[in-house]
């Protein structure tokens, strides 16, 4: 029998309603006791002073590039505080077969990071055409379903692609973007786009493609999470969706909750992301939804390499590379005073687990999946040592306060 | 970190080393441009019309977009300042495309280049050049995406001086596809900041940006209201490839409603001076008979081009000189 006891750390989990400073014992890779007095035949123990044991964070969305890219990005996102990682399916080749979903799952489980979880492709190749293998896909250790942001061909499509999931129970992920409206467009269309003469994607991209997708999980009955929101308008959308009585979740990027569309003023392409980055009054509602427990957060990570970003800003590839420093820089929110800590920690871990379906949380009998954190360190994310193989960054260059010390998967420490 | 386009372009004290946007220069710098240029017009009324200012620079111009008149108005321009000239033009590839653009323009700055004037599709390009790739070359923006026409702005501007006898007080419209326009863009600003009295901008909605309003100039959607009582009508060029796009109709029903005919030149003050930054689309956006009529200065517009060229070249050139000659100090 393995154990492990975890000595005079902070156990900071809202969703137990846990915030105090004792002991937690690990046996067999489940939290056997909290607070109480270590048995003799423990063995190992983690001395915990100053730290905090938080829920391990769950990503509801990341792009990792490619097969290869397993190892240093899931170890990227154990650095950023997460233990699991949902993988969206625009990887390349794209994740639309059992064959490569295996594949995936093995190189996973191989590297021994944060936890691999992969969202197989709604449609063949995400062309938004065909039906992929749903169910194969689901067998084969997908999580869910999603299209990432690939439209589909037409709202037949997207009705019988909902049909489908809904006929064996398979949850679906939806990034609603309309690309008709969003066509060209490289950021938010508004009065800084207008300046700068680029190309706007109008809310009415988003919100016309969620209006078509929830009006559609009515009819099919699917269960439906909402990926990638990043305006107020959605918000309100999802709202009435409620108290019409469809169950439906969401999130948004982190990044869409530090910046605004007034960071692209310098033509920075770092801030060439997709969904794009919207005004502040879009930021402050969802800061809003967050702290009212209505938002769940995902990294919407999409690592890439220097030539990637070294373009004219609508040239650059979208994206941002979010693992390396996640959780001190959501935590800088929290700082600010406009994320409050239970709120910002609900939206990493206990929604994404709800959404997921998973037992999650720092409860006796839980699977012991948490992040040691220590909140006075203080670390400098240079360039050329991040840990995930993207050079983009936000952090690149910068010192922030907070790192993450200790990872545990399943009971296994891991980093 | 991306800085303000704005203050990429000036040195610590504030004197021009690029000229990447006329946005959040001040009164005093474009009208040291203006007067500038004004010193050089009357150079080119001369026999002789060279100047020894920028005499063994090299200065190249780099277009990756087609243009016949602003790049032989640059030539012209940096020929008449004693440079020497070389003319690339530079098709898009597919591929790449970044990868390319740095590749030239390194390949260019080992060559011992001191000016690049650029034109590109993409918004931000010459910013992105002077910030990222070769900031110790002198980067004249020729025209970036949707974003700025800094020269032709300040050639506008000349325009409105020299046939106007001033900016202050004026009251300028802008007529036309807004939402497609550098030009407009920077017109705007220099406007503004040269204080003419109200910038107008007139179109359909699907030819006005979003929230154009704050770039500091008032909407109107019907010529009858917003020429009257102007001083100035900006014309803008308007491509055939809008209808496709299905933000007009037809160019007759644009010519219809804001074309600029005599009539409608009639509801602006009867001293109105008419502008265009061309080549003009006759019966498209503008009538042949105010085109080439008594308050026309369109063909003006086109020889003051050279003069500010030259003065925006002379001037970045010598603020690169300037912080050279400061890079150097500080490293004996």
């Amino acid at each position: 029998m393995s154990s492990l006891a975890i000595l005079n750390a902070r156990l900071l989990d809202p969703s137990a309603q846990l915030d105090s400073t004792q002991n937690l014992l690990v046996e067999n890779g489940r939290i056997a006791a909290i607070g109480a007095l270590i048995p003799a035949h423990v063995v190992e123990h983690i001395d915990a002073q100053g730290q905090w044991l938080i829920p391990g964070l769950i990503d509801l969305g990341a792009n990792l590039g490619s097969a290869g890219n397993i190892p240093s990005e899931a170890k990227a996102a154990l650095q950023g505080g997460f233990t699991h990682v949902c993988a969206l399916p625009d990887a390349s080749p794209v994740l639309d077969n059992a064959a490569l979903v295996q594949a995936w799952v093995e190189k996973a489980a191989k590297a021994g990071q944060a936890k691999v979880l992969p969202l197989g492709a709604l449609t063949q190749g995400l062309v938004g055409e065909q039906l992929a293998s749903m169910v194969g896909l689901m067998e084969t250790g997908c999580v869910a379903l999603s299209n990432a942001r690939a439209p589909f061909k037409n709202s037949y499509v997207l009705r019988r692609v909902m049909e489908y999931a809904a006929t064996y129970g398979i949850p679906i992920f939806i990034a609603p973007d309309d690309a008709s409206l969003s066509g060209a467009g490289c950021m938010h269309e508004g009065k800084v786009a207008t300046r700068l003469g680029l190309t706007g994607v109008p809310r009415s991209a988003e919100t016309i493609a969620l209006s078509q997708a929830l009006l559609l999980i009515q009819q099919t009955g699917v269960r439906a999470h909402i990926s990638q929101i990043s305006c107020a308008r959605s918000l309100q959308l999802l709202q009435r969706a409620r108290e019409d009585g469809i169950a439906v979740t969401a999130d948004t990027p982190l990044a869409n909750l530090i910046y605004t569309d007034e960071d692209v003023v310098g033509f920075n392409s770092q801030f060439n992301v997709r969904p794009v980055l919207r005004s502040e009054v879009d930021r402050q509602a969802l800061l809003a939804a967050v702290n009212e427990g209505e938002l769940a957060i995902s990294s919407n990570h999409r690592p890439h390499d220097v030539a990637a970003k070294k373009a004219t800003f609508a040239d650059a590839q979208p994206g941002m590379s979010m693992f390396d420093g996640f959780l001190p820089m959501a935590l800088t929110l929290v700082a600010k005073g406009e994320l409050k800590l239970a709120a910002l920690l609900n939206a990493l871990s206990a929604l994404p687990a709800q959404v997921l379906g998973m037992t999650h949380g720092l409860k006796v009998g839980n699977e012991f999946s948490a992040v040691l954190y220590q909140p006075d360190a203080v670390h400098r994310y240079r360039r050329s040592e991040l840990a995930s193989k993207g050079r983009n960054s936000p952090l690149a260059g910068q010192t922030l306060q907070g790192e993450v010390k200790a990872a545990f998967v399943a009971g296994e420490r891991v980093f | 970190m991306s800085l303000d386009p704005c203050k990429v372009q000036l040195t610590a004290d504030g004197r021009l080393k690029h000229f990447l946007t006329t946005e959040g220069l001040s009164k005093e710098l474009l009208t040291e441009i203006l007067d500038t240029a004004d010193s050089f017009i009357s150079t080119q009324e001369r026999d002789v019309k060279k100047v020894p200012l920028l005499r063994g620079k090299t200065v190249v111009n780099l277009f990756f977009e087609n243009s016949t008149r602003t790049r032989a108005t640059f030539e012209l321009a940096a020929k008449r300042l004693s440079a020497d000239i070389l003319n690339l033009d530079i098709a898009r590839s597919s591929a790449s495309k970044g990868e390319t653009l740095m590749d030239t323009l390194w390949n260019l700055e080992a060559m011992y280049s001191d000016m690049f004037v650029v034109r590109h599709g993409d918004s931000g390009a010459a910013h992105f050049i002077a910030e990222q790739v070769t900031p110790h070359v002198a980067i004249i923006n020729a025209g970036d995406g949707r974003h700025a026409h800094p020269t032709q702005a300040m050639l506008d501007m000349l325009t409105i001086r020299r046939h106007k006898g001033g900016i202050e007080g004026k009251i300028v419209a802008i007529v036309g596809d807004i939402l497609h326009s550098r030009v407009a863009r920077s017109q705007i600003h220099a406007l503004r900041t040269l204080g003419a009295a109200e910038v107008r901008v007139i179109g359909p909605g699907t030819l006005l940006p979003h929230n154009i309003e704050n770039l500091g100039c008032n909407v109107f959607y019907r010529m009858e209201e917003g020429l009257k009582d102007c001083d100035v009508v900006i014309m803008l060029r308007l491509q055939k490839e809008r209808m496709q796009s299905a933000l007009l109709p037809s160019e007759s029903e644009f010519f219809k409603l804001y074309g600029l005919t005599e009539d409608k030149l009639r509801l602006a003050k009867p001293d109105a001076i008419v502008m265009h930054p061309g080549p003009i689309n006759r019966g498209v956006e503008i009538d042949s008979t105010v085109a080439d009529g008594a308050q026309s200065v369109i063909l003006n517009q086109v020889s003051y081009g050279i003069a500010v060229r030259m003065a925006v070249m002379a001037m970045a050139m010598s603020g690169q000189q300037q912080e050279k000659n400061e890079r150097n100090g500080e490293g004996a």
